[in-house]
């Protein structure tokens, strides 16, 4: 008997809440696919570094499991207590007709344990299935080439997942339990009964939270945005607080005012359905005021996380491209003490012979190698490239101090490396000087003097600048923008005495991955490490006072690096994303649709006043649409501020295109959230409408 | 003036095999500004003969001319547009909308029609009036009696100055005086205001405030009483005799 009633409790159920079922699928199956994605790399050819890459991003994955599994099983038992109230008088029917509460917590039970398990099978079907179309997607994320299409099946992410929302419905279960337990047959008896009274809010006290709630919240807005150089750990702390406070006064004061002033617009309030609509939507809102806020927050979690996602996944593309136009390069600059007349003084190294002298032959590796330097003028410090327009340089981080010495490079020594990175040769005045940035926030700063030809002297030379703004460029190689400001003077006016690094840059003679990745492991740098030690042991000496500056840079690796990066932030801003998304879209949902369900009888009437379908429906296209648009809205507003404050920060990668992350964000908003709320539309519409028999 | 007229329509429930005639052949007509009462037994079918005047039931044959349109024949939209703009309903169970306070349940009647605002208030004031429930007018219907939610919606339903006004059981969740306020309005409402009232009742005293009952058994028309120049005692005393004799067969 209790098994008859469970089932026929689901069926019903299952009609008038599939979209939270359905959550529950994408749910298991959003879990389990990441979470296979173990398995799916262990069969990717990649290299070590790659390796290391996947096991790292692996484990940020299984750990932000954890938290995706709490927000996963609140929503299961928010939901799940939602709907157990919906129910009530039900139980107190059981209860009324002699039924034990034993017996009804083991109908709950049955039916968790059935919907559980439902949940489980058909999502882990489609987590298996979904995961086949995504392995090809992991694997290009990784630069692994997919030598075969491989059915693959994670064990441990089954385990892992049937573990998880095993515990998530255990929860339920005792919750259910505890709460059947505890009530009382005339509370269950009346529930549905009590009119549920329209809690007024008092509309001056309304106005007076909403407008400081406002002004507190522009505050923070304009505290991380435009104060953003001081603001501190404990700054953002207060200001996120500040933030979520004011996002739930926002909504308790504006679910009160809405209407208010809705009503005061006579010509619309009292024009066609929109008196009923209003009110609908107002006395929804009423109820869900913490809901909202918390859907709010999770929106604005999910814009600022994708949105960062995609920004710093297609910088990272670009920036490859713009910051590492060779293969290979080599950077050394040594100093030493000079016990004789105590100085400290640069050794000049020749990294083509040293790697010579280690036995290897350029020859055997390069197409073409240059080899350049780099000079310092102890009088040349970022003071001096500012002179008058020092006041402009705002406080930045990037800046270690103003008396840091300014990288100098000769004419003749950059326009070979140019020519190695495929570009033009420059020409430039005996008496002009060029200034390379490639970091925009700096670079306009450095614009400033250059536009108004601010002079500077180098080893005594008097030098104009040959354009009003830096070339946006690199000596470096990178794989973000990091040069941040390097000044070509005219050969003539280079002091050969002041050499102070250099740079060895190089093209390999292969583009074939394998080889390259050979050749890489094949010099050895430690050997070439080794021997520059040997040959220069004063400077390595132990005492550490001497500046010993090396640096390998390749493309391969600067590619690797990016290669873990831009999977984890892609992994991470999708399983993120989807799971707040699909949260927010399910309790909005289920809000919506029991409301509808307990509307229905208001649509009858409605009909009854001979109100049109296409009315009606227009009227409960508006309700859901605006509900689900509320939060969002201010979400967006929410993100708008919070972006800001991000790419204060992402600028440091040298972000172009915010215009594609937003895109690419509203798109995945507007397929999950958008879905949910056409399902809800739908599903409300073929509640309420007419039943003909 | 002939405003409604019934011609022989019937009603069938259920299969083939198993047939239930709700109504079975019935005809009559009400005249523009009667105040007609509809009585009968439950399961005399006096419930469906409304249901099929609201258009919210179809008939099975016959027809049934309100101006002497057909409104058997209508279709999809002119069934919205034929309830919105010639019926006014009152229902036993009042079927004001919770969410909206009187004046806006009101009001809504006339927003469905697209009337201006400024049109909806003077309208609205001025039958609020006439049912005295003026200083409800701000209330929610769960602050209200029953009394004042039926008059509520028996402003609703002829705010729109509908040609009918169709009340079923309107007195079947009052008490007595507040079913005698609601009837005393009804009764001003006729006779004051012309309204063409027809209400189905099983109640002889909410009956005896017409000016005519039918009787219905078995879906069939079994008598007929006019008030004519009868007091409303006098009336009701008729009205009992045949409720008498109309239990009195069964």
């Amino acid at each position: 008997m209790l098994w008859r009633l469970s089932v026929s409790n689901i069926r019903k159920s299952l009609r008038d809440y599939a979209v939270y079922f359905f959550t529950l699928i994408i749910g298991v199956s959003v879990f389990y696919l990441f979470n296979a994605i173990e398995s799916q790399t262990t069969y990717l050819i990649v290299s070590e570094d790659t390796r290391d890459m996947i096991k790292l991003v692996n484990r940020m994955l299984s750990g932000v499991s954890v938290f995706v599994a709490v927000v996963l099983g609140l929503l299961i038992v928010y939901a799940s207590r939602f709907l157990m109230k919906r129910r009530n008088r039900e139980f107190a029917l059981y209860l009324t007709l002699g039924m034990g509460k034993g017996e009804i917590s083991a109908i709950l039970l049955i039916e968790t344990v059935m919907i559980g398990a439902g949940s489980l099978i058909v999502g882990m079907l489609i987590g298996i299935g979904l995961s086949q179309v995504t392995s090809a997607m992991v694997a290009s994320l990784f630069d692994a080439d997919m030598t075969s299409f491989k059915f693959t099946v994670s064990k441990g992410a089954i385990i892992k997942t049937v573990i998880y929302f095993g515990i998530m419905y255990l929860v339920v279960m005792v919750f259910n339990t505890f709460m059947i337990s505890k009530c009382r047959l005339i509370d269950l008896m009346y529930s549905g009964k009590r009119s549920e009274k329209l809690r007024l809010k008092n509309p001056v006290v309304c106005v007076i939270v909403f407008a400081v709630s406002l002004f507190i919240l522009i505050y923070a807005y304009w505290y991380v945005g435009w104060n953003t150089d001081n603001v501190g750990e404990r700054g953002i702390i207060l200001a996120i607080i500040a933030g979520c406070v004011c996002t739930f006064f926002i909504f308790w004061s504006v679910s009160g005012l809405m209407l208010k002033i809705l009503m005061s617009v006579k010509g619309l309030y009292y024009r066609g359905l929109n008196t009923f609509t209003f009110r609908q939507l107002s006395s929804k809102v009423n109820t869900v005021v913490f809901s909202m806020t918390v859907i709010c927050l999770m929106l604005f979690v999910t814009i600022c996380t994708l949105c960062g996602a995609f920004t710093i996944r297609n910088s990272l593309n670009s920036n490859l491209e713009k910051c590492c136009p060779a293969d290979y390069q080599i950077y050394t600059s040594l100093i030493q003490y000079n016990e004789e007349n105590e100085s400290e003084e640069y050794i000049i190294t020749d990294i083509g012979k040293l790697l010579e002298e280690c036995g290897y032959d350029t020859d055997d590796y390069f197409e073409k190698t240059v080899e350049v330097y780099t000079y310092e003028d102890k009088s040349y410090d970022i003071e001096a490239f500012f002179g008058e327009y020092l006041s402009e340089l705002t406080d930045r981080y990037l800046y270690d101090s103003t008396e840091s010495k300014e990288i100098i490079m000769t004419l003749g020594d950059y326009n070979r490396l140019r020519e190695l990175y495929g570009f033009d040769k420059l020409t430039m005045a005996d008496d002009e000087y060029i200034e390379l940035c490639n970091v925009k926030d700096i670079r306009n700063e450095r614009n400033i003097p250059l536009e108004n030809g601010h002079e500077i002297t180098v080893f005594g030379h008097k030098l104009r600048p040959h354009s009003g703004e830096c070339i946006d460029t690199c000596v470096m190689l990178s794989n973000m923008p990091q040069e941040i400001g390097v000044t070509i003077i005219p050969d003539s006016a280079a002091d050969e005495s002041c050499i102070s690094a250099s740079r060895f840059t190089a093209n390999f003679n292969t583009q074939d991955k394998q080889k390259i990745s050979g050749y890489l492991e094949e010099i050895d740098w430690d050997r070439i490490y080794n021997k520059l030690r040997e040959k220069n042991n004063t400077a390595f000496s132990d005492d550490g006072n001497y500046g010993v500056s090396l640096s390998l840079r390749s493309k391969y690796s600067l590619a690797q690096e990016n290669i873990g990066v831009k999977a984890m932030v892609t992994f991470l801003g999708l399983y993120l994303g989807i799971v707040f998304l699909i949260t927010s879209g399910a309790i909005l949902a289920l809000r919506s649709l029991s409301d509808s369900a307990d509307s229905i009888g208001r649509y009858e009437m409605l009909r009854k006043l001979g109100t049109e379908e296409r009315e009606i429906n227009a009227s409960l296209f508006r309700q859901t649409g605006l509900f689900f648009l509320l939060p969002l809205v201010l979400a967006v507003i929410h993100s708008v501020f919070g972006m800001k404050f991000a790419y204060y920060f992402l600028n440091i990668l040298g972000t172009t295109d915010i215009v594609l992350s937003m895109t690419m964000t509203g798109a995945i908003i507007l397929l999950i959230f958008g879905g949910y709320f056409v399902i809800t539309y739908l599903c409300s519409r073929s509640m309420i409408k007419e039943n003909k028999e | 003036m002939e405003l409604l007229s019934i011609r022989n329509i019937e009603k069938y429930y259920g299969s083939k095999s198993s047939l239930t005639k709700a109504i079975d052949d019935l005809s009559f007509e009400v005249q523009s500004g009667e105040f007609t009462a509809i009585m009968g037994a439950s399961g005399s079918g006096k419930t469906t003969l409304l249901n099929c005047i609201s258009t919210i039931d179809r008939v099975t044959a016959g027809h049934i001319l309100l101006e002497g349109e057909d409104i058997t024949a209508l279709k999809g939209r002119e069934l919205g547009a034929f309830r919105r703009d010639k019926l006014g309903f009152i229902f036993q169970d009042f079927n004001l909308l919770d969410t909206l306070t009187a004046y806006e349940n009101i009001a809504l009647a006339l927003t469905i029609q697209r009337v201006s605002a400024g049109e909806i208030e003077k309208r609205v004031k001025e039958v609020a009036e006439q049912l005295q429930i003026t200083d409800v007018l701000e209330k929610y219907p769960y602050q209200m009696s029953g009394g004042q939610k039926q008059r509520v919606a028996s402003a609703r339903a002829i705010v729109t100055r509908p040609k009918l006004v169709l009340a079923d059981e309107p007195t079947g969740a009052l008490d007595s005086k507040s079913a005698g306020l609601l009837l005393e309005r009804f009764d001003y409402l006729n006779r004051e205001c012309g309204a063409t009232i027809m209400m189905v009742t099983h109640d002889s005293y909410t009956a005896s405030y017409s000016g005519r009952v039918l009787f219905i058994k078995d879906g069939r028309l079994f008598d007929e009483l006019r008030r004519g120049d009868d007091s409303r005692k006098q009336f009701f005393d008729r009205i009992i005799s045949v409720v008498a004799l109309l239990g009195g067969e069964q």
